[in-house]
């Protein structure tokens, strides 16, 4: 336990270290089983985060996000073959819904990267949104950070939607490239849901359907007029099952990484992410200990009928909570 | 939140079969009982199948499969995935599909734990699936790293 780092964490289990160490050496399936250990939470999970973290920092973390079906998956396996091309290697975190009343998931994103698995420079992972109310965020950005420390020059996150859940993921990532579609009517839907603001790159897919140029037209205005002095954001056309436009998406996903690298907005956007993950992890964290104590024992329910009956309003119940 | 962590499944059609209904009502029913079923689509090479089954660290492994091809197929995948430090008795692997009674000793000498053919209910696969995690976790319940180094 030599690292300044993971101090509030939990202390490592000797199996734990030792995945730790593989994962630093390479080994794909130590990095497959701490990417476990972070995603089901658990202490070892939290402690083999506080001795990686040191290592990370370094990939570029860029964000897919669009509707169901836009063709994300096979974006993201485009651009990864084409990053291959110019040496750098990937991570892909593939996020898919978790059925709120089954509480199973089917992860289908793997069906579109089949050439992927070839590439041992390339690692996919799957992952359910398993219902964490805002707490998805922190986890795709913690698996990131996982396969960060391992190495990869480039880590992807695939989201699903168009709500507030995605918006928050992409603030996960440093570059955010927004999916859109001809064939979706989830377009004008999207740029209500401000997906459209979180846009680094906006990439209209399936240009090989009817209505891409006036898709694109449609954008272009919407951005030109939302901009403000800001640098106005690319709007690319892409077949992805064809591998068209993906070079120039590569490019622009490399520029905007020079550009706020350059003027400074990288590291802005750091403090401000490791500001987020701190403040949620503190909330996570009071949360649990309040509820966890042991004078709470049987008292919420009482507060909650109490509250519920109008006996008691909302803010005196949690005051409560607190006092005790 | 650390109730109880899904199972996570990998269900994998080798070869170059095209039949993939079995595989998704299988990879429904699995999703259905509260698991995360990745599933890789068709045309799955073996090492494809090993190296998603790494990748994605899953303790369960179904292979799919009625063209027949199961006999020169699934030995290459367990051999794939012993390749990667994978062997059969860690994970639960199991299959399912058109195979010929004959042909199953052969598979289960292989580590393959058991065969569900044309017919089978799903509740039978689930309850499988269930019994062999339960299990597994109440052995392994000594360390949060399952099986170690
Ligand atoms: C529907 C069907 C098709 C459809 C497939 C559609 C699709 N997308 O799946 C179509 C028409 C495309 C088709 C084509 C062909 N077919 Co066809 N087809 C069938 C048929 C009639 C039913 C299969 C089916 O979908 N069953 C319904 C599903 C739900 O059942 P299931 O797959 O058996 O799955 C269950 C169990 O087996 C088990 N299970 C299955 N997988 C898994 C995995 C795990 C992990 C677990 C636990 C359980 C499990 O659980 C499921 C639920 O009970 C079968 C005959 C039969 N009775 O099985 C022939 C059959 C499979 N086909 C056959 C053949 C020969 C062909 C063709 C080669 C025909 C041709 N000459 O063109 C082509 C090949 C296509 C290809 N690319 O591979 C033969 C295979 C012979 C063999 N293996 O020796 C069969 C057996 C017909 C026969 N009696 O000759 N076929
Ligand atoms: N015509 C056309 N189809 C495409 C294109 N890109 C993807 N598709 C198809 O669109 C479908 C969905 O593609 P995916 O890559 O799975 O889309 P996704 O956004 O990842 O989907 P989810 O993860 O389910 O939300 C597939 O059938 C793809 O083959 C394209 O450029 N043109
Ligand atoms: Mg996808």
């Amino acid at each position: 336990m030599t690292a300044a780092t993971g101090n509030g964490a939990e202390a490592l289990s000797d199996g734990a270290a030792d995945l730790v160490e593989r994962l630093l050496a390479g080994d794909r399936r130590a990095l497959a089983r701490v990417i476990s250990l972070v995603e089901n939470r658990t202490g070892d999970g939290r402690a083999a985060l506080g001795q990686l973290y040191q290592h990370t920092g370094k990939a570029h973390i860029v964000g897919i996000t669009g509707g169901s079906g836009a063709g994300k998956s096979t974006l993201a396996n485009a651009l990864a073959l084409e990053l291959r091309k110019r040496d750098r290697t990937i991570g892909i975190v593939a996020v898919d819904p978790t059925s709120p009343f089954t509480h199973g998931a089917i992860l289908g994103d793997r069906i579109r990267m089949q050439e992927l698995a070839k590439d041992p420079q390339i690692f996919v992972r799957s992952m359910a949104t398993r219902g964490e109310i805002g707490g998805l965020a922190a986890m795709t950005s913690d698996v990131a950070s996982v396969l960060d420390a391992a190495g990869k020059d480039v880590v992807i996150i695939e989201t699903v939607g168009a709500g507030q859940d995605e918006v928050e993921i992409a603030s996960a990532a440093e570059t955010t490239i927004v999916v859109l579609t001809p064939a979706g009517g989830d377009d004008v839907q999207a740029m209500k849901a401000g997906i459209m603001e979180i846009a680094d790159v906006l990439v209209v897919n399936k240009a090989d359907l009817p209505g891409a140029d006036s898709l694109k037209a449609l954008l272009l205005a919407a951005t030109t007029s939302a901009s403000r002095g800001r640098l106005e954001t690319p709007i690319l056309t892409t077949v992805a099952t064809k591998r068209e436009g993906i070079t120039e998406l590569t490019d622009a996903i490399d520029e905007h990484r020079q550009r706020i690298e350059r003027s400074g907005e990288r590291e802005s956007l750091r403090l401000e992410r490791a500001r987020r993950q701190i403040l949620a992890l503190l909330r996570q964290r009071l949360l649990e200990e309040a509820l966890r104590a042991p004078s709470l024992d049987g008292s919420l329910e009482e507060l909650v009928r109490g509250v519920a009956e109008r006996r008691l309003d909302p803010y005196t119940a949690a005051a409560r909570l607190i006092a005790d | 939140m650390t109730d109880e962590q899904p199972i996570r499944v990998l269900i994998a059609k080798p070869g170059l079969d095209g039949h993939d209904r079995g595989a998704k009502v299988v990879a429904r029913a699995l999703r259905d009982a509260g698991m995360e079923v990745v599933y890789t689509g068709i045309r799955q090479t073996p090492e494809m199948i090993a190296e998603a089954a790494l990748q994605e660290d899953v303790e369960v492994v179904g292979l799919s499969i009625l063209s027949g091809a199961h006999a020169e197929l699934f030995p290459r995948v367990v051999a794939a995935l012993k390749e990667r430090g994978i062997n059969a008795d860690e994970i639960l692997l199991f299959a399912g599909g058109i195979i010929p009674d004959d042909d199953i000793p052969a598979l289960k000498e292989l580590g393959f734990q058991e065969i569900f053919r044309p017919g089978a209910s799903t509740q039978d696969i689930i309850e499988f699936v269930r019994d062999w995690s339960a299990k597994q976790r109440d052995n392994g319940a000594k360390g949060e790293v399952a099986g170690g180094p």
